[in-house]
């Protein structure tokens, strides 16, 4: 399925960064939405600011339009305030874009556990994000880092504990 | 011989070299100098001698001294020789190589030849008597000895000092043609501090000074140049100029401000009104004095003061909605307008025709496209 642009994609001034203020607000709420969605449907979990400027997302090639890198920084420090964005350096050049957010991921794990009763079982981190059985879920082929984030996440709410075995870590669901 | 004198040979500010010959052997009289064969200089003011080997040997006489001068053609193992007939020396001579002498002449022994080029420039030299018009000061003696050096100079060095005695002289006569004027400045300070002093000595005591008076002084400091605090206050008490200039724009700027939809630019104010007038033209301040008077005299006008800077003087009847409203339908109906679009779909001037777009973008109408292209606006459709 190819990806949709929103409508402000082809709006020549949704490249410009808007004076008014409450234009703006609008104007970053739409890129912002737009940025999650493209990462979410390409499955993209960190991105590099300097091949973001090149990219798709922020180079409109048909209407000759692109964002100027301080508004994508402008764009990104939105993201991050809500929190579907962290740096990665302190120079920030790159940056884990979280399209959905750890505590998200939980739920949707724990989920697929419950529905199969998988209740008091073990996995280790391999076989939840590669395996077999979680083939077609949602969660299948999640980066490691923010597996493991959205299991501690789980953690805290008392409802998976994480454990170190021979080869790694694993999680037993409660 | 006697008539020579030490010298260092370098030639005075206004001297120029003329011919020099070397190979020549000087001759006191008829007998030679006990000096060995040199080089023969000949300048506009003087003829110099220098020895051959020992540069540091060197002698000079004034072309004054000449009296007349003749050629001694070469004979058999003798060269051609230029006999020099002397006045006597001056009692101020410097010292040279001979004391005294018996004879009351020179000759010049050409050894090398050159006689008859030397003799061509000694004789035009002594009648046009060149040194007669610029004249040099005698070298400075400093010894008995070869002169070595000299406080005048030739040269870059002689350049740069005549360059610096012209720009001292300059100076000098700038700084008295401005006395005069630094006295006027001190007394012109003296003045503004006293009629600051007393403007505001008016401000506190404003029951005890009439009304026509304050008015009266103020005029004449509005005159002066020098801003009276008082004038700027807001229920118009400006001067009288003032009031009857700004009436008089009122009537004289409804027509034109019609014309172009309700709106004009301080500037084409400006150039209207001094147009018309053709002499007795406004100043600048004047105008905009007279212009703030308008809301207190009840004008149908007022000045208006964009966010940027520029200012308009609009009619009162204009609604600044409406403009908004009407310039939402014409970007909308085009899709999207430049400032400069804009202007020429409305007859306006490019700089108020943006001042519009850029109101109704503040109020949210419109949105913003800055690319290489230019500034554009769209309706805000975010």
């Amino acid at each position: 399925m190819s990806f949709e642009w929103p409508w402000q994609y082809n709006f020549p001034p949704f490249f410009t960064l808007q004076p008014n203020v409450d234009t703006r607000q609008k104007q970053l709420a739409a890129w912002c939405s737009l940025v999650l969605s493209y990462c979410r449907h390409h499955k993209l979990y960190t991105v590099d600011v300097m091949e973001a400027q090149e990219s798709p997302v922020f180079n409109n090639k048909k209407i000759e339009r692109k964002l100027s890198v301080e508004a994508i920084q402008v764009v990104f420090e939105e993201l991050r305030k809500k929190g579907n964005l962290e740096w990665l350096d302190k120079n920030k050049s790159r940056c884990l874009v979280m399209w959905r957010r750890p505590e998200e991921w939980g739920k949707l794990i724990y989920q697929w556990v419950s529905k199969n009763g998988m209740n008091n079982s073990v996995f280790t981190l391999y076989e939840l994000s590669n395996g077999d059985d979680t083939d077609g879920e949602e969660f299948h082929g999640l980066e490691d880092w923010m597996l493991q984030r959205s299991l501690q996440a789980l953690q805290t709410e008392g409802k998976a504990e994480i454990i170190s075995m021979d080869d790694g870590k694993g999680v037993k669901f409660f | 011989m006697d008539r020579f004198s030490w010298s260092n040979g370098l030639l005075e500010i206004n001297e120029t070299l003329v011919i020099q010959q070397r190979g020549v052997r000087l001759y006191d009289g008829d007998d030679k100098a006990k000096l060995d064969v040199g080089v023969a200089l000949l300048s506009t003011h003087r003829l110099i001698w220098r020895d051959g080997k020992n540069h540091d040997c060197c002698m000079a006489m004034p072309l004054s001294q000449i009296i007349f001068f003749e050629e001694q053609a070469a004979g058999i193992g003798k060269s051609a020789k230029i006999v020099i007939h002397l006045h006597p020396s001056p009692a101020n001579k410097e010292p040279g190589p001979y004391q005294n002498s018996k004879y009351s002449f020179i000759k010049l022994s050409f050894k090398e030849h050159g006689q008859i080029e030397f003799y061509r420039r000694l004789t035009e030299e002594i009648t046009q008597k060149r040194w007669e018009n610029t004249p040099v000061s005698q070298p400075i003696s400093t010894g008995t000895g070869p002169q070595t050096g000299r406080t005048r100079a030739v040269g870059i060095v002689g350049i740069e000092r005549k360059i610096e005695e012209k720009r001292k002289e300059t100076d000098k006569n700038i700084s008295e043609a401005f006395e005069d004027l630094s006295k006027l400045m001190v007394k012109a300070k003296e003045m503004v501090e006293l009629s600051r002093s007393i403007a505001s000595k008016i401000k506190d005591k404003q029951g005890d000074i009439t009304e026509d008076e304050t008015i009266r002084f103020k005029s004449y400091l509005l005159s002066m140049g020098i801003a009276n605090p008082v004038t700027r206050e807001t229920h118009g008490s400006g001067t009288h100029y003032h009031i009857q200039l700004a009436k008089q724009l009122g009537d004289m700027l409804q027509a034109p401000l019609e014309e172009r939809g309700g709106m004009m630019a301080l500037t084409e104010v400006y150039c209207l009104v001094n147009r018309a007038r053709g002499m007795e033209l406004l100043s600048p301040e004047d105008l905009l004095n007279a212009c703030k008077m308008f809301e207190s005299l009840k004008l149908p006008l007022r000045l208006r003061v964009f966010d940027s800077g520029v200012m308009v003087v609009q009619l009162q009847s204009h609604s600044e909605e409406e403009m908004i409203a009407s310039a939402l339908d014409n970007v909308t109906e085009k899709g999207s307008l430049t400032a400069e679009e804009f202007a020429k779909l409305l007859g306006l001037s490019v700089l108020l025709s943006k001042e519009r777009l850029l109101l109704a973008e503040k109020m949210g109408h419109l949105c913003r496209d800055d690319s290489v292209e230019g500034l554009r606006f769209y309706p805000n459709s975010f």
